[in-house]
């Protein structure tokens, strides 16, 4: 690095050049990334390796661990619980998707107008942002008391229903405060998408005479084809992750009615404490994780690599 | 100098076709402005996000009785803040700065030390650096979640069990990938010129690095801060994992626990709701444009 610098002042001529210093240079800056690599590898990349690992070993959280063989695959694959939590993860992966997409996509076009009631409403729709998933989750449980809650303050007795109690409605509660939750979110991308659209394409749907819907349909749609990709990915590989607000609002319950994936790892390892099958359940998750990842990832085209990946 | 003329000239191309754009756009949004549908959808949304707000703050302002006793929605007939001094009272200051610590603690040397990295993988080159690269970008696609059980090995093996630095570590981990993604795409737009000059006048990388791209690369780096900042404060599967004691609760953790012992008591659980959301809602109302530039961290590009 310092025989680097010492030189500088004496290569006048712009280092663009393939030279040899300026390749050594070049990778001298290697150094820069030590800090960050150090804790990546130890913090991420050794414990996605011993997830490997601990899922063939025998642990329960405090003692000694011991080799297991298969024997934690052999068990888990043969747990219906595990299919009962895939089925889960994917069926709120897909209804999280069908009802936030077009809610978000349909905000975002409204947020993105120029009217003055549009921001204003905006400043609002964010408001869900600031909250923690466990806020969140406390504040629904609040919400739906059936005597002290929503039903009774709107006069809606429908509302008074035992959502936490009953499989199929605390599932749909699930998904409807995930919703309200992650919404704000991807409207908020899309109203950046939106905001992209090159103005004149409208000025001239305009002068051709269409009219909303149709520059909604054939201008709008279309040109958010990579804001689309972007935050679909986003909302799947995020899905994966909606551990605290189910583990605060449900627990999983009732009985093993909304107990997804991640939740499920959490429950096996640290309240059953059995660290091994735990872990293969978190292998499963890993490589979904990366499944949907790639998957989507072909499906929006290579050239925007990376900005889709984030889903954490 | 020849990014300065290409400017000036764009600049100046841009400005007659802008001008005549405007009174197109005009009339556009005032027939927009008649989009009956699309106004009754907003008004509808807005219903859905704010009645729980809503709920939240006045019942958090309620007496017991007046939660007993009042229509759910109706406004506190004797609003008291005597919920927010027993949430208060219940050790929340220390929650407040334990949370504080992990977040300020994390996002710190997680933007400094990504930083540094994104700053090498533009202006680097080599075997190396397009290894590190590539492996923070495998990074984004893993729900680091899902190791959460080798690091509560590592972290007990480390002897931090029950420690705000174990919550702090591993959190700069996790958000070193997106953070290096978002800084390394900023100072890729830097043009080449300004480096190039400051070689030529002697400048070390490393003074270039601080000197140059650091100032250029600020609002990226607010911008990352703050999603990184959220994303830490409002943690749970870490501070559930990792600590014990209640003197190390971090905000989320504590507002499990809490109406977990005051299930009894809602309009102080809301209230402790309340609280653990206020300095973000004090940071949204101060800098709302800036917070939700980091929230999207760049997604929209």
């Amino acid at each position: 690095m310092s025989n680097a610098v010492s030189t500088a002042p004496r290569t006048t001529a712009p280092a663009r050049g393939g030279s040899e210093q300026s390749a050594k240079r070049k990778a001298a800056l290697g150094w820069l990334t030590v800090p960050a690599l150090f804790f990546f590898l130890v913090f991420a990349v050794v414990p996605l390796a011993g997830v490997f690992i601990l899922s063939f070993a025998g642990w329960d959280g405090i003692g000694a661990i011991g080799a297991a063989g298969m024997d934690n695959w052999f068990s888990v694959l043969a747990d219906p619980g595990l299919y009962n939590a895939l089925g889960l993860t994917f069926l709120i992966m897909i209804a999280s998707w069908l009802v936030q997409t077009p809610i978000s996509l349909l905000l975002g076009v409204f947020t993105a107008g120029s009217q003055r009631y549009r921001a204003a409403l905006a400043v609002l729709y964010f408001l869900p942002l600031l909250l923690s998933s466990a806020a969140v989750a406390i504040a629904f449980k609040a919400l739906l008391d059936p005597n002290f809650g929503l039903a009774t303050g709107l006069g809606l007795p429908f509302l008074a229903q035992d959502w936490l109690g009953v499989p199929h409605l605390a599932l749909g509660l699930v998904i409807f405060v995930i919703a309200w939750q992650f919404v704000p979110f991807h409207t908020l991308i899309y109203q950046g998408g939106v905001r992209q659209i090159p103005k004149s394409l409208y000025e001239a749907a305009e002068i051709d005479g269409a009219g909303t819907i149709k520059q909604f349909f054939h201008i709008t749609l279309p040109q958010l084809k990579y804001t689309i990709i972007t935050s679909s990915t986003l909302m799947v590989v995020g899905s994966l992750t909606y551990f605290d607000l189910i583990f605060v609002l449900t627990g999983g319950g009732p009985g093993n009615s909304t107990r997804i994936l991640a939740l499920d790892m959490y429950l096996r390892g640290f309240r059953a404490n059995l660290m091994g099958p735990a872990s293969v359940i978190a292998v499963i998750l890993v490589v979904i994780g990366l499944a949907l990842a790639l998957l989507l990832q072909r499906l929006g085209g290579k050239d925007k690599q990376g900005s889709q990946l984030e889903g954490l | 100098m020849s990014t300065v003329l290409k400017n000036s000239t764009a600049e100046a191309g841009a400005g007659s076709p802008a001008h005549s754009a405007a009174r197109t756009r005009g009339l556009r949004s005032r027939m927009r402005r008649l989009n009956i549908p699309a106004g009754l959808g907003g008004w509808i949304w807005l219903a859905i996000i704010i009645i729980p707000v809503y709920y939240v703050v006045i019942t958090s302002l309620k007496t017991q009785e007046g939660y007993f006793g009042q229509n759910p929605l109706a406004l506190p007939t004797a609003p008291t803040l005597e919920n927010y001094q027993m949430v208060l009272e219940a050790n929340f200051a220390r929650y407040f700065m334990n949370s504080a610590i992990v977040t300020v603690g994390a996002v710190a040397p997680a933007v400094l030390i990504s930083f540094m990295a994104s700053f090498a993988i533009v202006r680097g080159s080599g075997r190396f650096l397009k290894l590190v690269n590539g492996m923070f970008l495998m990074g984004l696609a893993i729900p680091l979640q899902a190791t959460i059980i080798p690091i509560y090995l590592m972290i007990i093996r480390l002897n931090l069990y029950d420690s705000l630095l174990a919550l702090i570590l591993p959190s700069i981990a996790f958000a070193i990938p997106l953070t290096v993604l978002i800084l390394s795409n900023f100072i890729r737009d830097v043009p080449n010129e300004l480096f190039e000059s400051m070689r030529l006048d002697g400048c070390s990388e490393w003074q270039i690095m601080w000197r140059l791209a650091l100032p250029l690369t600020r609002p990226a780096i607010v911008t990352v801060a703050i999603y990184n900042g959220l994303h830490v404060w409002n943690g749970f599967l870490l501070p559930l994992v990792l600590t014990q004691s209640p003197d190390l609760r971090v905000l989320p953790l504590a507002l499990w626990t809490f109406q977990g012992e005051y299930s009894v008591n809602i309009p102080a659980v809301l209230a402790s709701v309340m609280l653990s959301t206020l300095p973000i809602l004090v940071l949204y109302v101060v800098g709302r444009r800036q917070l939700l530039s980091g929230l999207t961290a760049g997604f929209s590009k």
